[in-house]
C-alpha cells in the first residue's frame, strides 16, 4: 500500500514553485479558500484511511463552478497533479492528497440547485450531502436510493466519483444507477455535460465510465439524480443463527423463493458484540450469525413479503426471529448495522474495512478461510456482510502502534482481497481501489486490460495528472509487485479439497 | 468448430483488418441493422460463438457467450421464473445476445428496472489487437477499474468484440396487470408522471396518441393493492407491450424516418400530437421527415436528445452531440480501438 517511489516518478512533477501558484489562485479566490499553511493544511491529510497521511502543497475551495473550472485552468497551465476531495469520507484512501500537488476541495459548492417532484430528479452541486437530498426531497414523497452507510457526512460528488453502493442496492442499484446527468470539468477546465434528463443518451455512455472513476478522468460540478417515490411502508426481519453457513444458504433460499428484497444484510458473532456493546441496537449476543432482511412496498405488500421470508428464514434454521413493529425500532436495527464500522474501531483503535465481492454461494468458503487466517496473521477479524449483493466488509483489527500488527493487517487484507479474486469475485464492490487496493488491482487484472484502463486515463488525462498514484497501478508497479494475476474463478491449486 | 477455434478465427480477422486498414462490422443475428449512419465494413458474424456459460438461479446473474440466440436466454431464464429486467426488444426472430448488449436497446420496463448498461455486470472481450481482455465480473457489485462493461454497452460493436457477457436478472413477477385509460396527451403525459411519483409497482408506461397504458408488476397482493389505489378496468394484455416493445405496433407502421426523443419526462410534447409515448414519459418516438436539428432542438431544449432511429437516409447523422462532448467520444473511442478497425459510419460519420 501506499506511494512507491518508482511509481511517484513515473508521474511528472511541475517546476513550478509554491508561491507562483499560491498568486495564481490569489487573483481567482478569497485568502481563505486558498490554505498553503501547513497548519492550515493539516485538517486535510487524510480521508477516511487514516494510516497514510500526506500533505498536500496546496488546498483551493473553490465556491461556484466557474471558479473549479478557473482552478483546473491554471493547473493545466502549470501542468500541476490535482487530487479531488469531498467530505473527505471515503475508505480506500481515493482522497489523500498529493504532496506536490494541489487538492480541489469541493465542499463549497453545497446547494441544491433544483428539485422536479413530477419529472422526479433533483439537481445538486458535488458537495451536497447525501442524506441531505432526500431530507429535502421528502416533502414531495421523494428520495434519493443510494445509502452509504456514511450518508449523513458523505457528499455526492464523493459517490460519483467512487460509485457508491449502500444497504439497499441489491433492489436500488449503486449510484451509477440512480444518476441521470453530470456537469463533468475536464483537465482543461472545459465543462461536458454527460447524460441527460431523459433516460438515453447517443454515443457511448461516458457518464457510466466517469461514474466510479476516482477522480482520475475530472471532477463534477453539478449532479442530477435521480428520485424514487417514498415507499409507503418498510419494514426489517431481524433473524438470528447459531451457525454463520446456515445464515448464508438462508440469503440464497429468499433469492430462490423470486425475494428482492430492499435490504438483505448479515452479521458474524464478532459485529454483532461489537454493535450491541456499542449502542444496544437489540441484537442477539451470542448468535453466531444474524441477518437483517427489509421490505418495503405497501402495507399489504410489505406484510405478505415479510410473512413469505419469516417462513423462508425459519426453515432455513433461524434460531430466533424479530420483525420491527414500528419505525423506531427498523431504524433502531438499521442504526445498528450503519455503526458497525466505529463500533468496531472501539475494540481496538485501528481498522482496515475490506470490500471485496464474492459469488454468494462461496460465502462459506470464503468465511470458512477468512476465520482461519485469524490465525495466521495474529488478528481479530469481523465480518459485515451486504449478503444480497456478496459484497463483503470484512473489518481487521488492529492497534498500529503496537509492534508489527498494522503491518500484518495489510497482509491479511490484501490475502483476503485475492482470495475474493479467486472464487470469482472482485477487490472492490463499492468503496474503490484508491491507494488501498492498488496492488491487488494486479492480481484482479492481467497486464493489457490494466493497459486498457490506462489507455482510457490517457484519453482524459494525458499526463497522469489526475489523483496520481490512485485506482489503475502503472504496469511497473504491477512488475514491482509482483504477485501472479489470478484468473477470476480459476483456483491456483483445483485439486485441493475445500471443506 | 471448437470455441478455441472460433475465438481464434475471430483474432484472425482482426488482425486481418488492421494490417489490411479495412474496418469490421460485428453482427449477432442483424435484428439491428436499421440503425446508424450507414452499414459499412467486412462482416464478423458471431453466431457460431454460443450458448449458456453459467447460470445460477440463486445468484441472479446469467453468463452467456455473445452469439447465442436472445431466445435461448429468455426461454432458459423463464423456466427458472426468471428474467432480463430490461426486457430487451428483439426486432426479430433472430436477436443474439451480443447485439442486445452492444445495441444497449431496452424495453418497456426500461423505466422502472433499468436499462442493458444498468444490468451489465462483466464483459470478456477481444480489441483491436485481437487481445482477449475481462472487465467487470459475475458478481453484483464491482467498481474495480473503470467500467468497461457499461461503457461496450451501446457502442454497437464499435469498441470492441464482445465474446462474453454476464448480467444481472431478476425474478418475473408474479403477477402483471394493464390498464388502459383513453385521454388526451397533456393529461398522459401527467398522468404518467404521478403514477412513476407514487409508491405502487408500476413497471411500464405508454401513450400512443388516444389511451394511456400503465402496467402494474408485482407479487399478487402488490399489484392488487396498487390496482385498488389508482381504480379503473385490469386485463393480463400482454401483446400490447410486445408490440410496443418489437415496434409492431400500428403506431410504429409507417412511412419516414422514425425519431427517439429522449428528455425531460414532464416536458411538455404538444409540438408534437401524434407522438407515442413511453418510460413514463422520458422517451417519445414521432414519425418525421423534418430535419434532425430541429429535433434535436426541441429535445435539447427539455435537457434531452434525439436520434433518427429507423428510416434514416443512409450516410446522414443519426444524432448530434454538442463539439465538446463528440470530441470525448472520438477520444474514448480512439484508446480502445486506436486503428479504427471496429464500426464504421455507425454512431457517427467516422465511426
Amino acid at each position: 500500500m501506499g506511494h512507491s517511489e518508482k511509481d511517484l516518478n513515473e508521474y511528472p512533477i511541475s517546476s513550478t514553485d509554491k508561491k507562483t501558484l499560491v498568486k495564481a489562485f490569489l487573483s481567482i479566490l478569497s485568502e481563505e479558500s486558498v490554505k498553503h499553511e501547513t497548519e492550515d493544511l493539516t485538517p486535510f491529510e487524510c480521508d477516511g484511511l487514516s494510516a497514510y497521511p500526506q500533505i498536500p502543497m496546496i488546498a483551493v475551495l473553490p465556491e461556484n463552478e466557474e471558479q473549479v473550472c478557473h482552478v483546473m485552468k491554471i493547473c493545466n497551465d502549470y501542468k500541476v497533479p490535482v487530487v479531488f476531495r469531498g467530505a473527505g469520507t471515503g475508505l480506500s484512501g481515493g482522497a489523500i492528497p498529493y504532496d506536490r500537488g494541489v487538492l480541489l476541495v469541493l465542499t463549497k459548492l453545497k446547494s441544491i440547485v433544483q428539485i422536479d417532484p413530477l419529472g422526479r430528479s433533483a439537481v445538486v452541486q458535488p458537495g451536497v450531502r447525501n442524506a441531505a437530498i432526500s431530507e429535502a426531497t421528502k416533502p414531495y414523497q421523494l428520495y434519493y436510493a443510494p445509502d452509504p452507510s456514511s450518508q449523513i457526512a458523505c457528499s455526492i460528488g464523493g459517490n460519483v466519483a467512487e460509485n457508491s453502493g449502500g444497504v439497499h442496492c441489491l433492489k436500488y442499484g449503486l449510484t451509477v444507477n440512480n444518476i441521470l446527468k453530470v456537469r463533468f470539468v475536464t483537465i482543461e477546465g472545459e465543462i461536458v455535460e454527460l447524460g441527460s434528463e431523459g433516460l438515453d443518451t447517443p454515443g457511448y455512455d461516458l457518464l457510466a465510465l466517469i461514474t466510479g472513476s476516482e477522480g482520475l478522468l475530472g471532477v463534477v460540478t453539478e449532479v442530477t439524480v435521480k428520485l424514487l417515490p417514498t415507499p409507503e411502508k418498510a419494514q426489517v426481519i431481524m433473524a438470528s443463527f447459531d451457525d454463520v453457513e446456515k445464515a448464508g444458504l438462508a440469503v440464497a433460499d429468499i433469492i430462490a423463493a423470486g425475494i428482492i428484497p430492499a435490504g438483505l444484510e448479515m452479521m458474524d458473532k464478532k459485529a454483532i458484540n461489537a454493535v450491541e456493546q456499542f449502542i444496544g441496537a437489540g441484537y442477539p449476543m451470542g448468535a453466531e450469525a444474524m441477518l437483517l432482511c427489509e421490505s418495503d412496498g405497501s402495507s399489504e405488500e410489505v406484510e405478505s413479503e415479510i410473512a413469505k421470508t419469516s417462513e423462508v428464514l425459519t426453515k432455513a434454521g433461524a434460531t430466533e426471529i424479530t420483525v420491527s413493529t414500528d419505525e423506531a425500532q427498523r431504524l433502531k436495527l438499521w442504526a445498528g448495522r450503519k455503526s458497525a464500522f466505529p463500533a468496531v474501531g472501539r475494540v481496538l483503535p485501528d481498522y482496515f474495512c475490506m470490500d471485496g465481492t464474492i459469488p454468494r454461494k462461496t460465502l462459506p468458503r470464503v468465511l470458512k478461510r477468512i476465520a482461519e487466517m485469524e490465525k495466521e496473521f495474529q488478528l481479530q477479524c469481523a465480518n459485515v456482510f451486504h449478503a444480497g449483493d456478496g459484497n463483503l466488509h470484512p473489518l481487521i483489527m488492529f492497534d498500529a502502534n503496537e509492534g508489527d500488527q498494522l503491518h500484518r493487517a495489510e497482509l491479511y487484507g490484501a490475502a483476503i482481497l485475492e482470495l475474493c479474486v479467486e472464487v470469482g469475485g472482485t477487490i472492490t464492490g463499492e468503496h474503490g481501489v484508491g491507494i488501498e487496493k492498488i496492488n491487488q488491482m494486479c492480481v484482479q487484472f492481467d497486464n493489457h486490460e490494466i493497459q486498457t484502463f490506462l489507455d482510457l486515463k490517457s484519453a482524459f488525462d494525458p499526463d497522469r495528472r489526475l489523483n496520481p498514484g490512485k485506482a489503475i497501478p502503472t504496469l511497473n508497479r504491477c512488475a514491482e509487485f509482483g504477485h501472479m494475476h489470478v484468473h477470476r474463478g480459476e483456483e491456483r491449486f483445483p485439486d485441493i479439497p475445500r471443506f | 468448430m471448437s470455441d478455441d477455434n472460433i475465438i481464434e478465427q475471430f483474432k484472425k480477422q482482426i488482425a486481418d483488418a488492421k494490417q489490411n486498414s479495412t474496418t469490421i462490422r460485428i453482427r449477432g443475428g442483424g435484428t439491428k441493422d436499421f440503425y446508424g449512419v450507414s452499414l459499412e465494413g467486412d462482416l464478423l458474424e458471431t453466431k457460431s460463438y454460443s450458448g449458456i456459460s453459467e447460470y445460477e438461479p440463486t445468484e441472479l446473474v446469467i453468463t452467456a457467450k455473445s452469439g447465442t440466440p436472445l431466445k435461448l436466454i429468455e426461454k432458459t431464464l423463464s423456466e427458472n421464473n426468471q428474467m432480463l429486467a430490461f426486457e430487451p426488444p428483439h426486432m426479430g426472430p433472430e436477436a443474439s445476445f451480443g447485439g442486445c448488449i452492444a445495441s444497449g436497446l431496452s424495453g418497456p420496463r426500461r423505466a422502472s428496472q433499468g436499462a442493458v448498461r444498468d444490468l451489465v455486470l462483466g464483459v470478456r472481450m477481444l480489441n483491436s489487437e485481437g487481445i482477449d481482455l475481462q472487465f467487470g465480473g459475475k458478481v453484483m457489485k464491482n467498481v474495480a477499474g473503470f467500467d468497461v462493461s457499461r461503457l461496450l454497452a451501446g457502442s454497437f460493436g464499435t469498441l470492441g468484440l464482445i465474446l462474453e457477457c454476464s448480467v444481472k436478472v431478476l425474478p418475473k413477477p408474479e403477477s402483471e396487470r394493464t390498464i388502459f385509460m383513453e385521454m388526451n396527451q397533456e393529461s398522459a403525459l401527467k398522468k404518467m408522471n404521478q403514477m412513476a411519483g407514487m409508491s405502487i409497482p408500476l413497471s411500464a408506461t405508454c401513450y400512443d396518441g388516444t389511451q394511456l397504458a400503465a402496467r402494474l408488476s408485482g407479487s399478487n397482493i402488490a399489484v392488487a393493492t396498487a390496482l385498488k389505489k389508482i381504480g379503473g378496468e385490469s386485463t393480463d394484455e400482454s401483446s400490447f407491450w410486445h408490440s410496443i416493445k418489437e415496434h409492431t405496433h400500428a403506431f410504429f407502421n409507417s412511412e419516414g424516418c422514425l425519431y427517439r426523443l429522449s428528455m425531460n419526462p414532464a416536458a411538455p410534447m404538444n409540438a408534437y400530437p401524434t407522438a407515442l409515448i413511453e418510460w413514463n414519459g422520458s422517451t417519445r418516438w414521432i414519425w418525421n421527415n423534418g430535419s434532425l436539428s430541429e429535433h434535436q432542438a426541441f429535445a435539447n431544449k427539455h435537457g434531452g436528445h434525439a436520434v433518427a432511429f429507423r428510416g434514416n437516409q443512409p450516410g446522414r447523422n443519426i444524432c448530434e452531440l454538442p463539439k465538446a462532448l463528440h470530441a470525448m467520444q472520438v477520444k474514448v473511442k480512439d484508446a480502445l480501438d486506436p486503428h479504427r478497425v471496429f464500426g464504421e459510419k455507425r454512431l457517427f460519420s467516422e465511426f
